[in-house]
């Protein structure tokens, strides 16, 4: 964020605890005292207001970066999101642009309870003119949101904030940056296509592919990067490919992005099949406070080796 | 202890030429001159006849539906009139044509809309306004989104934002005068009070004797004014846009006028208002004392609104045939605008509605192949 706010004047931060407190989870530590209260401000307990004023002051030219502490407390503000950030372009017959990267804590943290652990990717990721991204890596989170702050249409972007202090090998170039669009084969195999995003795929999923490889199962492995548009064609190749298919995310499984997903690519795969595309995805049931019940209820790295090697008949 | 006061605030009402036409000269000084009200009076006609020739295209089919703005003119073109054109900016919700045209929005652009041509939507980069906003009270947010742009580049230009006595419900609307307020944003709210939301009256919208007042409790001057006199709503709009380009922040204006025509074409307000309301509305009509004022003062006479009234009609026999010129978009267009770059999937959706196949061959029904499948 703050080197595409030293590169483009017109980008600017806000949001709930951004400024003073450094942000709610210190992703902009720092930030209030390098660019000041015009550039990075805090907001009043106000989605709604944010987000709008987020879309006004974008389609005046400007590149608002907005913070919402939790991806849950959107659902305040869905109208602003959906109804308006979306079709601003389209209602105006393609006379306004709407650059603007919503960001923040997605999915299931640490013990935040029913209220703030959901999980919105398929909320947000069926609404044409979104654009929706989840990086699975430090690597990939700064090379997607770059381009996502450059990016004209808006962003929902998928953290998580049990990854805040996941490091890995960043790039310094400030000019590196991810294509949004463009899924990452992780790992090339033969054998089964895993395909996950995000969170699970730092949790749950290289872990159990590495024990699934280590037992010498060829895996390819997958990572979206980009939920909306969600690329198919690298899907398609892969399953076709290996003719097998494991999708692994903790969001429900009813209408949730696994199934969407494996309908955007079944038709295609169809006649390569050699067993039917599995789903690994939470349970159905509102999140629990309890730690260990939270644990429960995601998939975990056993869930998603039985479920390969289910697909594989091993 | 006794008890004492935490806060007093009162809230000012302004009425400066009454339904008669008799003006009170000491507040109207420096505010329009004769040949401004000469001029709105014009443009009250004309969007009368505008009116009244959309209401005939929706009834003959060749409009979705049309919000009539009868009874609004003189609180949309007082507030208009009070902006600098081509500066400030406008944003409207959907009942503030006369305010769009006097901006100098083609008034074609509004036909092709409600006929269900996006492109109407599309004001000229010229105009200083936003798109009409159909979804209640969302463009008050986007309005100090905009002043807060202008505030971010050090421009002194204000924004005006409508909305209506029922959007003061929405939380939106709460939230963007208490935010405004809060960061001193260059924005008028500007409420157009028509007495109706939809069949919901005020007393059901609102426990407040006024929508005014409740600028008191964002910490922001309120004023509420006779909506249909031209005088009051460009003095209130006027004095609250300087106000805000000095760096004082927020006004809110409420212009106390009544909705004359049904609230959409789909709509048939015989059904819930009371026998007289209307007829009593009638008499107050801002063009009838527009028009009584211009006769005191020698500006007017049969004759010349005969003419207008003529020109009018021609104007909007112009537009309609502008509006029908108007090639219609190609099917395929549906798909443009829904992102920069529009996603290879969404290109796949765009083709295959030539055909009726669900694309499980792309090459029998001539698309051109994705590379995955040219594989194979």
């Amino acid at each position: 964020m703050t080197e595409e706010m030293e590169r483009d004047e017109n980008v600017f931060l806000m949001g709930e605890e951004v400024a003073q407190y450094n942000g709610a989870y210190k992703v902009s530590e720092g930030m209030l005292a390098k660019f000041g209260p015009r550039r990075v401000f805090d907001t009043p307990i106000s989605e709604a207001a944010f987000s709008g004023l987020g879309v006004g002051a974008a389609t005046m030219g400007l590149r608002p970066i907005i913070e919402f502490m939790s991806w849950s407390f959107t659902l305040v503000c869905l109208d602003q999101i959906v109804n308006n950030a979306a079709n601003v372009r389209y209602m105006s017959g393609g006379q306004y642009k709407v650059p603007i990267v919503f960001r923040g804590g997605n999915g299931i943290a640490h013990q935040l309870g029913a209220t703030h652990s959901h999980r919105v990717e398929t909320i947000y990721a069926r609404i044409p003119g979104l654009i929706v991204v989840s990086p699975s890596t430090a690597y990939d989170a700064k090379g997607l949101l770059k381009s996502s702050i450059r990016c004209n249409d808006p962003v929902i972007f998928l953290e998580s904030e049990k990854m805040l202090n996941e490091t890995s090998e960043v790039p310094d170039d400030p000019e590196f940056l991810l294509p949004l669009g463009v899924a990452n084969v992780e790992r090339e195999g033969s054998e089964v296509t895993v395909v996950s995003y995000g969170r699970t795929m730092q949790r749950v999923t290289r872990a159990a592919v590495k024990s699934l490889v280590d037992e010498g199962v060829d895996v390819e492995l997958i990572d979206l990067r980009t939920l909306r548009p969600l690329d198919t064609a690298t899907l398609v190749q892969s399953i076709q490919k290996t003719g097998r298919c494991v999708i692994v995310d903790e969001d429900y499984g009813y209408c949730g992005m696994g199934q969407a997903i494996m309908a955007s690519v079944y038709k295609r795969v169809f006649d390569y099949l050699d067993a039917p595309i599995a789903h690994v995805h939470s349970d159905e049931i509102p999140v629990p406070f309890n730690h260990y019940l939270e644990e429960a209820m995601m998939p975990s790295e056993e869930r998603v080796i039985a479920a390969v090697k289910d697909v594989c008949y091993r | 202890m006794p008890l004492t006061t935490a806060y007093q605030g009162e809230i000012p009402y302004l009425q400066i030429l009454d339904p008669d036409g008799n003006l009170d000269e000491s507040l109207a000084k420096g505010t329009l001159s004769d040949a401004d009200v000469k001029h709105l009076y014009e443009h009250m006609i004309l969007n009368r006849e505008y009116d009244d020739s959309a209401f005939r295209l929706q009834r003959s089919g060749r409009l979705g539906t049309f919000p009539q703005c009868k009874g609004h003119e003189a609180a949309a073109l007082g507030a208009a009139r009070a902006m600098r054109k081509g500066h400030d900016y406008l944003v409207p919700y959907y009942r503030e044509n006369p305010a769009s045209f006097y901006h100098g929005l083609p008034m074609h652009y509004i036909l092709m809309f409600w006929g269900g041509d996006e492109r109407g939507n599309a004001i000229p980069r010229n105009i200083s306004m936003s798109p009409l906003t159909i979804a209640i009270g969302t463009q008050g947010l986007h309005g100090v989104g905009h002043a807060w742009a202008f505030k971010y580049r050090k421009e002194d230009r204000v924004v005006v934002a409508f909305f209506g006595d029922g959007a003061t419900s929405t939380g939106d609307i709460h939230e963007a005068m208490n935010w405004g307020s809060v960061l001193k944003a260059p924005i008028v709210f500007s409420c157009i009070n028509n007495a109706w939301a939809i069949s919901v009256p005020q007393d059901k919208q609102t426990g407040a004797e006024t929508f005014a007042q409740k600028a008191i409790a964002y910490g922001m001057p309120g004023i509420r004014v006779d909506g249909n006199d031209i005088f009051a709503v460009y003095k209130a709009h006027r004095d609250a846009i300087e106000n805000a380009r000095k760096g004082n922040g927020p006004t809110l204006v409420e212009s106390v006028t009544y909705r004359i025509a049904d609230h959409t074409t789909a709509d048939d307000a015989r059904r819930y208002r009371p026998a007289g309301e209307l007829e009593a509305a009638q008499k107050l009509d801002p063009m009838i004392r527009t028009r009584k004022y211009l006769e005191t003062r020698k500006l007017w006479n049969d004759e010349l609104e005969k003419k207008t009234w003529e020109k009018a009609k021609a104007t909007v026999a112009d537009v309609i045939a502008q509006a029908d010129k108007v090639s219609p978009p190609d099917s395929d267009d549906i798909f443009n605008h829904t992102f920069e770059e529009l996603p290879p999937d969404l290109i796949r959706q765009r083709d295959l509605r030539h055909t009726h196949s669900i694309g499980l061959n792309p090459e029998e029904i001539g698309l051109k192949p994705q590379p995955e499948e040219a594989a194979h």
